[in-house]
């Protein structure tokens, strides 16, 4: 789907016989989710599980696909399916911090083109890149539902908003 | 940001800027769960008729009639039956679902047990778009402590009726904010729609009967069963009652959400006043999008001194529609062949490939918005442009295919300058080729 977002599929291995294996602890998240759903419908707790396995794994891979599928019952090509469709996973390895840059109407007409040269120029890479030490990827997304505070960035899953070239740099440098 | 209301009492805003005004505590403090325990010494039927006589209409986009809605569920069904929250705010422009669920949770939880009580259902989602984590975050703080205190669980306030509402989250896909999809990705699968009929409120969740309702519907609904519906409705107008909330971005001084009664008037002084004005005083207005990125962009002398007024009625008068509620105010720096151009990108990346008017029209639109924008654009590209519309518009599976073609269509309409400025950038002569005049709706 998005160009801009590390979706694609190159180089990487789609199938394998090892399952993840996850802690005690990331075991019972799984299954607090699996209680808010019918008995008999635990694939709706599909979406949830799929950021956990990207969460503790970095991406989700094909290991991890095939815990979920053992978790809940569904085969491996179910869920690569439902995982594939959605822009916020990704199926290979990114930067410690994830930078998404919202390129939509609003931003973009406050300034977003602005802040995306000078995040480029600050890290050295292009939207869709990481830096070489693994620090940062960047990305370009859609509307984040922050329009009235624009320009607006997320990282990871917080947001940074009214932002200006001084406050990028001030965010950046602040994160170890 | 400003968060305020104009014009009315503030009603949807009323604990914005209340310090800890997500606690079960504050909320309590300034009236809440009131509605609640008046809603259950009521019938499902009485909730239902007051909801309709507050002419409540949803506040998602569509705008169809809330009372109507709850008034199709088969109560009678031997099935489980869903209220659904519809928190996946992804529309470009629209931000407000996002303040309340920030600042007021328990009003979602409120309004969600009402309707669940009224139409008989037990069970309650909450689907919030991925990127509202630390909303979810939020929501489950007030879910607990709602548990704590008996508004959640079994015998909800001593009564017979029980109910438990669950937060669920979506990926990043603006499509599973259409109700069919985000039915779809809430079952875990791929956000695709469905097809209506049957409409969700007969056949929805797991097969049963589901309201689906945006966040502000649901918040609307312990104000009108406090104060009763006809009240509610006489906020606003006849057609359009009570107030509504408006997403300011783009260039004005002041953007942030602002509540307007239903019928406000005017646009121009909202914008000129109530905003602040232009952002850069010595920049002009050169075009609104009132209603979040699918509705008609109109241009400023559709606004300048024509008294629009601020309603479903008025905006479609004005050429236009009421939509998400996302204003987005743009000045005479913005070349509307390049807005445009971002939104279809827009259009085209959320666009969920399951029919193929949608999927491959937004991909050639796209095409010939970046050949116009590299210079390569030709004359007959307004055309072309238009023709795919068409092919798209009415004959795709969801309304995102005609939420791609109609800002496309009304900016080459409005605007035809800024589309001959670039098509005819190498061709001696100013006639555009295009036929330019395109039906409103
Ligand atoms: C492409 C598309 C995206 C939509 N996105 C949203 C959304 O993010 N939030 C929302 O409440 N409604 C959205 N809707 C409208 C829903 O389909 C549905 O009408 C609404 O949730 C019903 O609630 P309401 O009657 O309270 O407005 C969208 C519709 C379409 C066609
Ligand atoms: S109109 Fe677009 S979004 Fe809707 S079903 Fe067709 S491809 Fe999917
Ligand atoms: S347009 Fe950037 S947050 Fe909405």
């Amino acid at each position: 789907m998005a160009t801009t977002v590390p979706t694609d599929f190159t180089n990487q291995v789609l199938y394998t016989d090892e399952v993840a294996e996850f802690s005690p602890e990331v075991i019972e998240e799984m299954k607090s989710h699996l209680k808010k759903y019918p008995p008999e419908r635990k694939r709706s707790a599909l979406i949830p599980l799929l950021f956990i396995v990207q969460r503790e794994r970095g991406y989700i891979d094909a290991p991890g696909i095939n815990f979920v599928a053992k978790f809940l019952d569904l085969t491996v090509t179910d869920v690569w399916e439902t995982a594939t469709f959605y822009s916020m996973f990704h199926f290979r390895p990114i930067g410690k911090y994830h930078i998404q840059i919202c390129k939509t109407l609003s931003c973009k007409i406050m300034g977003e083109p602005e802040i995306t040269n000078h995040i480029c120029k600050k890290l050295g890479i292009k939207p869709g890149e990481t830096t070489p030490d693994g620090k940062f990827t960047l990305s370009m997304v859609e509307c984040l539902g922050s329009c009235g505070t624009a320009p607006v960035m997320q990282i990871g899953f917080d947001y940074y908003e009214n932002l200006t070239p001084e406050k990028v740099d001030q965010i950046l440098d602040s994160l170890e | 940001m400003e968060i305020r209301a104009i014009g009315c009492e503030p009603l949807q805003l009323k604990r914005m800027h209340i310090k800890d005004s997500h606690t079960l505590k504050v909320y309590l403090e300034t009236g809440g769960y009131q509605a609640l325990n008046k809603a259950l010494n009521m019938t499902q039927d009485q909730i239902i008729e007051e909801v309709k006589k507050s002419a409540l209409r949803g506040r998602g986009g569509a705008g169809f009639p809330t009372g109507i809605k709850w008034s199709f569920v088969p109560r009678s069904s031997p099935k489980p039956k869903y209220i659904v929250c519809n928190a996946d705010e992804s529309e470009p422009g629209t931000f407000k679902d996002r303040y309340l669920l920030e600042r007021d949770p328990h009003a979602v939880i409120e309004g969600m047990l009402i309707a669940a009580y009224a139409l008989g259902a037990q069970t309650g989602y909450i689907y919030f778009r991925g990127e509202y984590k630390y909303l979810i975050d939020i929501m489950e703080k007030a879910l607990e402590e709602a548990r704590a205190a008996k508004f959640l669980g079994k015998n909800i306030l001593g009564s017979d009726f029980s109910c438990e509402i669950y937060t669920h989250t979506g990926a990043g896909a603006y499509i599973c904010g259409e109700e069919t999809a985000l039915l779809s990705s809430l079952e875990g699968y791929r956000g695709h729609p469905r097809m209506k009929p049957p409409f969700p409120a007969v056949e929805g969740l797991y097969g049963c009967p589901t309201v689906v309702n945006n966040v502000e519907t649901l918040t609307a609904v312990p104000q009108i069963i406090e104060m009763g519906g006809d009240a509610w409705r006489s906020l606003g107008t006849e057609k359009s009652g009570g107030t509504k909330l408006w997403s300011v971005s783009g260039h004005v001084k002041r953007p942030g959400v602002y509540e307007l009664p239903m019928g406000y008037r005017d646009m121009e002084k909202f914008i000129m006043e109530d905003c602040g004005g232009m952002l850069r005083p010595d920049k002009k207005l050169k075009a609104v999008i009132p209603g979040g990125s699918s509705v008609y962009i109109m241009n400023a002398d559709q606004i300048i001194g024509k008294g629009v007024t601020m309603d479903y009625e008025g905006l479609v008068e004005a050429g236009s529609a009421v939509g998400s509620g996302g204003f987005i105010v743009m000045d005479e720096t913005v070349d509307i062949m390049e807005s445009t151009k971002n939104l279809t990108e827009f259009y085209k990346h959320e666009s969920c490939g399951w029919c193929t008017p949608c999927r491959e029209g937004t991909d050639w639109l796209v095409k010939i918005f970046n050949r116009i924008a590299e210079g390569r654009g030709r004359p007959e590209d307004a055309q072309l442009l238009l023709d795919i519309c068409d092919n798209i518009e009415g004959k795709s599976f969801c309304p995102l295919g005609d939420a791609a073609a109609w800002p496309i269509q009304s900016a080459i309409k409005r605007f035809p300058e800024d589309f001959k400025k670039w098509l005819f950038k190498n061709v001696n002569g100013d006639k555009i080729v295009a036929n330019v005049e395109v039906e409103a709706v």
